[in-house]
């Protein structure tokens, strides 16, 4: 060991392996943060080439492209690769990127955790995507797998997509450990609690509920394991088991997992408000506890996805009250990004138009969700198209906006150069008009009565289908101007200031652009 | 409407897809028939409503602010950045709003899980992908399978105006009566819904759900399956004839003579043979509705989820166990009893039919009478 110390005695301060072992042997944390956000992307268009075939086969009624298996492994697929393979890791990129330059240290606290937590990442994605090829196809019981569809009626590809979510379950929890460790014990002398920008006490909410739902994730998809291979019957009601046990076991993970989805771009909106409001965020301390509130209340909720298994009245109205008591922080949060507008002096770079896109697409997929709390009104929206445009709102138009959001804020930081501020307008627009092509209709087919995840339908929903179809493809192909921009900043463009942003305030903007492989070596001095 | 018709029609159709005149889609929810459903109704209508109007003072609030403060135009930032009063305020207001809220649905909620005193219970029973009706006050039941030919689904027909929404044996009930149904399934999650009545419900293989329905306007009422229940979960609709209490009563003595009918036939049978043409046309038919949608019309299977039975050494040799797996299906698979769902008829000319068609030439033919001895367990 000390032969090695020795051989280095002349390191360079920015030393680092190139080609590909700089990469592999990476535990730097923004190295790590781009390969997670690169990783992201490349998902994010995978998962939508197969959104492009549902669309492609829901363009007119009948059966036209594929077949209704392939239909749904389709739809099963996407769904579990937009949430864990795109939403997920782009979320962590931008911690892994950002947390350490925002509280003033080196690195994350754990860099070689830092590094196995991404590189497991792409294998399971890989079994999950081999599955497809498998005899009988991938899994097609839909992302939440519902049993006893995925035990006793599944192919044989579900011991791959066990395996498969077992692993991303573990890369979740390792960056969650990560960051909380991090901000515990890493904070620049003087950056306190309240002092924390918006997005450190998001990810730390977020990071909490991600250790403490994933086990639970874990727990299920083990169950269908043992049900399908090793004889248990935990949901066969043939062996005194109950397939209802199954959802509330799936959904007390998926409700935290929908706000491990959010709570994020809270933080990521919070930042950028302000900057191009030149005004401070009105009400951070109320925004931190809000965002509290929202994960508490997050752990008693998850009952409303199933109002329709067959619950106790006491249970179906506990639920709803719980539900609609959720919409309260989140109107607080929306109410207080209006005020941090009001009366700022706002400009509008693609940041912000993302942002403020966000604020009104994210609040309209809000006002669905509390329709979909009301208990009765549920039993007509559930299952249909109305929930598959709710939470395509708050998922995609929510999350994916505010992804797409801070990629464009924190880029000049990232590559020391501005985007191409032109090409990025053509990106929002393009992606503004079409999205909402792609989803708003969805509530209109929803509440006709079109049930999702559906191959073929009655002639009655076709002319909208048609539309949203359209809608569909027009942003995909959107999406391939964000990449062109992301490629040109990379290789040049106008050098970017440290502060970028005239607005901007915050550690990040106080060093260099890009900003340099090593920052913080020694802790920063917070006023 | 015509906008997005004109940009339908404008497109290059790469479609096979029959050219048929879509009705008009309504865009809200439906009142539906029943005093339920309009409570839901007027419920959804409230909420939305709501949101509306907060929609409004939000974002009217913030497009104001986008065009009145921007840099643009000159202004200097104000630096305000608290007010705990306005905070209590915006958290006050929501929770009033959503206490009268939850007034109403709390009652309808209530109103809608009383499922006794019913004067018509019927037992409903999910299974892939078919649904089976039985009148416990009654002696009846029966299958509802989708109507829609194959042919119209792969666009080699015309789609007409029930395309996927029509069965070949609907759900009969009695206007103006409580009819309770009582949900259950064969195999996985299933869910029952029709709109008109605001009634959807999930079938659980091994519990049994309650539900409930009054309706007032004779119709027929369509529905569809909304729980994923795999490959065919898009093609089991369902179907509900509402009747007058006496249409209802004459309905219910005609389907009891026709089972009783079909009883005397089936006895008949068992002392008839049925030439191999009769076996195999009949054979053709039955495999189409019931087998096909996992064996495949051309018998392949599809390789890892359903087993082929071209060439499979059941189809070919083990005449007893081919007959046995029909009628009682395999414990733990996808493959269900037809006992109960076919006529000996029908099962003896399917046997028949998978043992001879797609070049499983075993020239054998299964009479009703050998169905019979199997089922009676003295086959073996």
């Amino acid at each position: 060991m000390s032969a090695v110390v020795t051989d280095h005695e002349h390191e360079h301060h920015d030393h680092k392996p190139a080609g590909i072992k700089r990469w592999l042997y990476t535990t730097n944390h923004k190295d790590i943060g781009t390969m997670y956000l690169v990783f992201a992307l490349i998902m994010f268009f995978i998962g939508g080439a197969m959104a492009m075939v549902i669309r492609a086969e829901l363009f007119q009624p009948g059966m036209q492209f594929v077949e209704p298996n392939f239909f749904n492994q389709m739809t099963t697929v996407h769904g579990l690769i937009m949430v864990f393979g795109a939403v997920m890791p782009a979320f962590t990129g931008l911690a892994n990127w950002m947390i350490p330059m925002m509280i003033g240290a080196p690195d994350m606290a754990l860099p070689r955790m830092n590094n196995w937590s991404f590189w497991i990442l792409p294998f399971a994605f890989l079994i999950l995507l081999m599955s497809l090829f498998m005899p009988g196809g991938g899994p097609s019981f839909g992302w939440t797998f519902y049993a006893p569809l995925s035990t006793t009626y599944s192919g044989d590809s579900t011991a791959l997509f066990v395996f498969s979510v077992h692993i991303m379950g573990i890369s979740s929890i390792m960056g969650a450990i990560n960051v909380i460790v991090t901000i515990f014990n890493l904070r620049a002398p003087g950056m306190t609690w309240m002092k924390m920008p918006l997005f450190v006490w998001t990810w730390l909410i977020t990071a909490f509920l991600l250790i403490m739902v994933m086990p639970v994730l874990a727990g299920v998809v083990t169950m269908v394991l043992t049900d399908k291979y090793f004889g248990t019957s935990f949901f066969d009601a043939a062996g005194g088991g109950d397939p209802v046990l199954f959802q509330h076991i799936f959904w007390f993970f998926g409700h935290p997992e929908v706000y491990i989805m959010i709570l994020p771009a809270f933080g990521i909106v919070s930042s950028i408000v302000p900057t191009f409001a030149r005004k401070p965020l009105f009400g951070y301390a109320s925004m931190v506890y809000a965002t509290s509130s929202i994960a508490l209340l997050s752990f008693l909720v998850w009952a409303h996805h199933m109002f329709t298994t067959g619950m106790p009245v006491a249970g179906a109205l506990f639920f709803m009250y719980c539900t609609m008591l959720i919409a309260v922080p989140t109107g607080v949060k929306v109410f207080n990004w209006v005020a941090t507008m009001w009366r700022g002096a706002m400009t509008f770079e693609v940041p912000m138009m993302f942002a403020l896109a966000f604020i009104v697409l994210f609040t309209i997929g809000g006002f669905s969700g509390l329709m979909l709390a009301i208990t009765p009104a549920d039993f007509q929206y559930h299952d249909t198209y109305f929930v598959v445009a709710h939470f395509h709102y708050v998922l995609v138009t929510g999350a994916v906006f505010s992804i797409i959001a801070a990629a464009y804020y924190w880029l000049p930081k990232w590559t020391g150069h501005m985007y191409d501020e032109k090409l990025g307008q053509w990106h929002f627009w393009c992606s503004l008009i079409s999205v909402n092509m792609l989803f708003f209709p969805m509530h209109f087919v929803g509440l006709a009565g079109m049930p999702r995840r559906i191959p073929d339908y009655a002639l009655q929903f076709a002319d909208f289908n048609a539309f949203i179809s359209i809608g569909g493809f027009l942003f995909g192909a959107s999406q391939l101007i964000f990449v062109w921009v992301l490629v040109k900043c990379a290789r040049g463009g106008e050098k970017a200031t440290a502060q970028v942003w005239e607005g901007a305030e915050g550690l990040e903007w106080e060093v260099p652009s890009p900003a340099p492989y090593h920052t913080f070596e020694t802790p920063p001095v917070i006023k | 409407m015509t906008k997005t018709r004109s940009l339908r029609w404008s497109l290059p159709t790469l479609l096979l897809a029959a050219t048929v005149d879509a009705t008009d889609m309504p865009l809200n929810m439906t009142k539906g028939v029943t005093e339920i459903s309009q409570q839901v109704y007027d419920l959804h209508m409230t909420i939305f409503w709501i949101c509306c109007a907060i929609g409004a003072v939000v974002f009217g609030i913030m497009f104001w602010s986008i065009v009145r403060h921007r840099k643009a135009r000159g202004v200097q930032p104000a630096q305000f950045h608290e007010s705990t009063k306005v905070e209590i305020l915006w958290t006050a207001i929501p929770v009033l709003i959503l206490i009268v809220m939850a007034i109403p649905a709390t009652k309808t909620l209530i109103a809608m899980e009383d499922t006794t005193e019913a004067d018509v219970t019927v037992l409903v029973t999910g299974s892939q992908w078919k649904w089976h009706y039985k009148y416990l006050d009654n002696d009846i039941e029966f299958y509802s399978l989708l109507a829609t030919p194959k042919e119209q689904i792969i666009n080699r027909f015309a789609k007409e105006e029930n395309y996927l929404l029509e069965v070949d044996r609907p759900l009969v009930i009695p206007t103006g009566k409580k009819v309770r149904f009582l949900m259950t399934s064969d195999d996985v999650i299933h869910s029952w819904w029709v709109p008109a009545f605001a009634v959807k419900k999930d079938a659980n293989p091994g519990f049994i759900n309650e539900a409930w329905t009054r309706v007032d306007e004779p119709g027929v009422y369509r529905g569809q399956c909304a729980e994923l229940c795999g490959k065919d979960h898009g093609f089991m609709p369902i179907v509900v004839i509402a009747k007058s209490p006496a249409d209802y009563e004459q309905w219910v003595n005609g389907e009891a003579e026709r089972i009783a009918k079909a009883k005397a036939e089936e006895q008949e049978l068992l002392a008839m043979n049925m030439s191999m043409e009769e076996l195999m046309s009949v054979g053709a038919r039955t495999y189409t509705a019931y087998c096909a949608a996992c064996h495949q019309p051309n018998g392949e299977g599809l390789p890892g989820i359903f087993p082929a039975l071209k060439g499979s050494a059941m189809a070919l040799e083990d005449m007893p166990g081919h007959i046995n797996i029909v009628l009682n299906g395999k414990a733990g698979t996808a493959m269900q009893a037809y006992a109960k769902q076919l006529s000996l008829k029908e099962i003896a000319a399917v046997i028949t039919y998978e043992r001879n068609a797609w070049g499983n030439n075993t020239g054998e033919l299964v009479q009703a009478a050998d169905v019979h001895a199997v089922m009676q367990g003295k086959g073996e």
